[in-house]
């Protein structure tokens, strides 16, 4: 269907999409409903992953499948209210790409992959290549967002949000970190801090060669409080951050600095505690 | 379009709905049930909070041709023929209600919540209703009219 009206709009939990059409700021010339489309709310485990219908919603991805992606498990529950969430879906927010969309960070870090469909077949995108720019996305038009593969978390993750409320907040900025023992690898995700979500492989390189060097992954001490605040650091250093409404560039900055150290620190310690 | 539906345990058909029409504007403006408030039209306020299939929505970010086949509850299926639901007494009672636009959306909200936890605590409660707005009680009559209904429906 979507190949025969390429000029469809593909609507799933509506919470971005209404918006456009309650203000009239979009005219579709036809919509694609795809909540009846039974496949897209449906998961299962796949080859080692978890690939999740892009039609399922935050609220069941937090009941279900919570205890499996705890990183993208904490940034769902940070989404809207629970009306929103009852609605909402990873398969809008990658669809509508903002680069404060709340999934993002948390995909970004466990290097998620996103399914595309088109009566062509499949074909799947790191999530790492699939934002190409502000509210703009890999796909083609004849295609919809099928699903996401996600691997179960390899160890602990993070997601922290910066906003004015706890509830009902578009991210001044949000990061997410993912550690992976077996892999000794950490993984990150900036989110509102750039024109995409983007992640911080310098800040990756650094931490990876702080624990290897000092033998921390098998010593599962504490990370000395210098090579957190330089890790702090290159996270800020990764993001392209603007000044707008929500805030200044300096601010989005200096708070990534700060979210990135806790975060690790927190993931850290969890790691440490697990032995 | 047309939309048929179940609403408030009946069937119910829309006539000449505009496809880009939300289900709020169906349940307000064809089928007579304004009980449901349009004010933000974003999601952002709950003032139009319904059930759809069962999970708590706001009725303005739902398109009413999703609604077709599906089933409704709206703010005015809560209470029975001659007796308000014991949360809507409850907030009569507890003083939740002020100039009353947002009360149908913080009623069904709460409905919910104590669907799914019978007994909350203040967090809950808060956690539960954020995506309600009140610009007159302040929040806390309301959050005592939840814990007065979690009591009176409280199996004996």
């Amino acid at each position: 269907m979507k190949a025969a009206h390429p000029d469809a709009l593909p609507i799933a939990g509506g919470t971005d999409v209404m918006v456009e059409i309650n203000f009239d700021r979009h005219r579709p010339a036809a919509f694609l409903d795809l909540t009846r489309v039974a496949e897209l709310s449906e998961w299962s485990p796949d080859d080692g992953m978890l690939r999740i219908g892009a039609g399922v919603t935050y609220t069941r991805l937090i009941d279900e499948l919570g205890d499996r992606i705890p990183g993208l498990a904490m940034a769902s529950r940070t989404v809207g209210s629970p009306q929103i969430r009852n609605r909402g879906t990873v398969g809008g927010n990658l669809g509508s790409a903002s680069p404060a969309g709340d999934a993002h960070p948390a995909l970004l870090a466990s290097r998620a992959i996103v399914e595309l469909a088109s009566v062509g077949g499949t074909r799947r995108v790191p999530v790492h290549e699939f934002f190409v720019g502000p509210k703009r996305n890999a796909m083609r038009k004849d295609e919809l967002i099928a699903a996401f593969l996600v691997e179960p978390a390899q160890g602990p993750q993070q997601f922290s949000k910066v906003g004015t409320r706890n509830a009902m907040v578009i991210a001044v900025c949000s990061l997410a970190l993912a550690i992976e023992p077996e892999r000794r690898r950490i993984g990150t995700g900036i989110g509102s801090a750039a024109p995409t979500p983007v992640t911080a492989p310098e800040a990756e390189i650094f931490i990876q060669g702080v624990l290897d060097e000092h033998r921390l992954w098998e010593k599962r001490t504490p990370v000395a409080e210098s090579a957190l605040e330089r890790f702090g650091e290159l996270v800020a250093a990764a993001a392209r951050p603007i000044d707008d409404v929500r805030g200044t560039a300096a601010y989005r900055r200096y708070a990534l600095s700060v979210m990135a150290r806790r975060s690790f620190a927190w993931a850290w310690n969890e790691y440490r505690g697990a032995a | 379009m047309r939309i048929a539906c179940t609403v408030n345990g009946r069937p119910r058909v829309a006539e000449d709905v505009w496809e880009g029409a939300s289900l709020l504007a169906v349940l307000r403006e064809h089928l007579g049930l304004p009980g449901s408030k349009n004010a933000c039209e974003q999601g952002e306020c709950g003032s139009c909070s319904v059930y759809l299939d069962g999970r708590l929505v706001c009725a303005c970010l739902v398109l009413g041709g999703q609604a077709q086949g599906r089933e409704v509850v709206t703010v005015e299926g809560l209470a029975s023929k001659d007796e308000l639901h014991p949360v809507q007494e409850a907030f009569l009672e507890a003083g939740a209600v002020q100039c009353g636009f947002c009360t149908p959306g913080f009623v069904v909200a709460a409905h919910d919540l104590l669907t799914r936890k019978p007994q909350p605590t203040d967090v809950e409660i808060r956690e539960a209703l954020a995506g309600n707005i009140c610009r007159c009680t302040g929040y806390a009559k309301i959050i005592d009219a939840v814990h007065l209904a979690a009591e009176r429906m409280a199996p004996r």
